[in-house]
């Protein structure tokens, strides 16, 4: 039976002020938390290992006795993780408890030393775990910052426009994998749909490499919308492009492919019987531009 | 039991696939379109499938048959209204339908057959008033 609990208990206040002490004179980050934070912060984490420990179950910080000082670690990585700390120093925070704690311990077993190194032993195990609690909820909620990002690229890069009555155009922009291509996929016969288009172009000027993966989801697109009875038009196809295309050996035969959005739009207005025509001089002037 | 109707509209077919298709429907449609199309000696099939939500490899190879076998009996296939699920199912099922005409809607799918053998058709009637 470990007796750290009465120790945490016993010494809170020392224990505190070292343990602040520590964390003000160690790599703080001034910029990203005030020391009345820092120090409340530490307050209620201390009083939190203190009454969990009391529960006796000192190592296992998985079980229920746990849960509260569980949810406060993953509520400080959080907060640490989105005001741009690092995990070394988020892991730090807790590990910088460690030396007041054998401070406390050697203290308070002064003269049994097997009862300080059994202490001491069980206050660095429970600390270890704690920390690396801290760093798996720190990564996790960086984690999600990242995933709820991609999602959000997902939706921003994925716009489907209409050019004229019956064609769209869809401006492709990053690079293209699975996913994205089944939302641009998706989108874009969607649109085709609800517009009754019978042309799409698909721009790929924003996109930096084709590869044959790409290559491959792009005549999938373009062969789906056939089915659906709509023509797709590449276009923004650039010299390198070009050249990468060719060399891999992808065959673009059945596909039209267009140098510039421009030309495109043409064709397409050539398919549907438009065309685009000058009716006279451009000598229309803005309104509030007259002298 | 069940079968699919087929409607005659001049010198086309049309066909409106409004339930979900089995394969024992899908091959009565089969017979039942060669049929017609040789009795009636139509030169165009209109079939929609915008009602169409599920499709599998089978019914995809059965639009493919009924497009081949109408050719072989001269008349063209149009489909239409193609949802993109579907449309995405056919492609990653690797079926581009390669010899099935499409269009976005009945509309322009009947334009598409007039268009196609608008002159063909033309003469043939430019013979019967000859005659």
């Amino acid at each position: 039976m470990s007796k750290i609990a009465e120790v945490l208990q016993k010494h809170q206040g020392p224990l505190l002020d070292e343990w602040m002490k520590r964390l003000l004179e160690g790599s703080r980050r001034t910029d990203l938390i005030s020391d009345k934070e820092l120090k409340a912060q530490a307050t209620e984490l201390l009083g939190s290992i203190t009454t969990s420990a009391r529960s006796g179950k000192v190592s296992e910080v998985n079980g229920p006795e746990w849960s509260a000082t569980r949810e406060m670690l993953h509520e400080i990585a959080a907060s640490r993780a989105k005001q741009g700390f690092t995990s070394s120093e988020t892991a730090t925070f807790v590990l910088s408890m460690k030396q007041p704690t054998f401070s406390a311990v050697r203290s308070e077993f002064a003269k049994d030393t097997d009862a300080q190194y059994q202490e001491i032993w069980a206050a660095t195990t429970l600390l270890d775990k704690l920390a690396l609690l801290t760093t798996d909820e720190f990564l996790a909620a960086k984690e999600q910052m990242i995933s709820r990002q991609q999602e959000e690229l997902l939706e921003l890069s994925t716009p489907v426009v209409k050019l004229w009555d019956g064609i769209l155009a869809l401006p492709m922009i990053g690079t293209l994998d699975s996913a994205r291509t089944q939302v641009v996929m998706e989108s874009l016969l969607q649109a085709i749909v609800e517009t009754n288009s019978k042309v799409a172009i698909i721009d790929i000027t924003g996109v930096p490499t084709v590869d044959t993966l790409v290559a491959q989801h792009l005549i999938k697109t373009i062969t789906a919308a056939r089915l659906m009875g709509a023509d797709c038009i590449i276009s923004g196809v650039r010299p390198q492009i070009a050249q990468t295309i060719v060399h891999l050996g992808i065959n673009l035969t059945d596909v039209i492919t267009k140098a510039k959005l421009s030309d495109a739009f043409a064709l397409a207005l050539a398919k549907s019987g438009r065309a685009v025509v000058k009716v006279s001089e451009p000598a229309a002037r803005m309104p509030g531009r007259e002298a | 039991m069940e079968r699919i109707p087929i409607l005659r509209m001049g010198n086309y077919l049309l066909v409106t696939i409004q339930v979900d298709m089995h394969d024992r429907l899908a091959m009565t449609l089969q017979d039942d379109l060669t049929q017609q199309i040789s009795k009636t000696g139509a030169i165009g099939v209109l079939i929609d499938i915008s009602s169409l939500e599920i499709v599998d490899s089978f019914i995809g190879r059965t639009l493919a048959n009924i497009a081949a076998m109408a050719r072989v009996l001269d008349a063209e296939t149009v489909v239409v209204g193609m949802q993109p699920a579907v449309a995405i199912t056919l492609v990653e099922l690797g079926m581009s339908l390669p010899g099935v005409r499409t269009a976005l809607n009945v509309e322009s799918g009947m334009e598409l057959l007039q268009t196609s053998r608008g002159s063909f058709a033309r003469g043939m009637q430019d013979d019967s008033s000859g005659n």
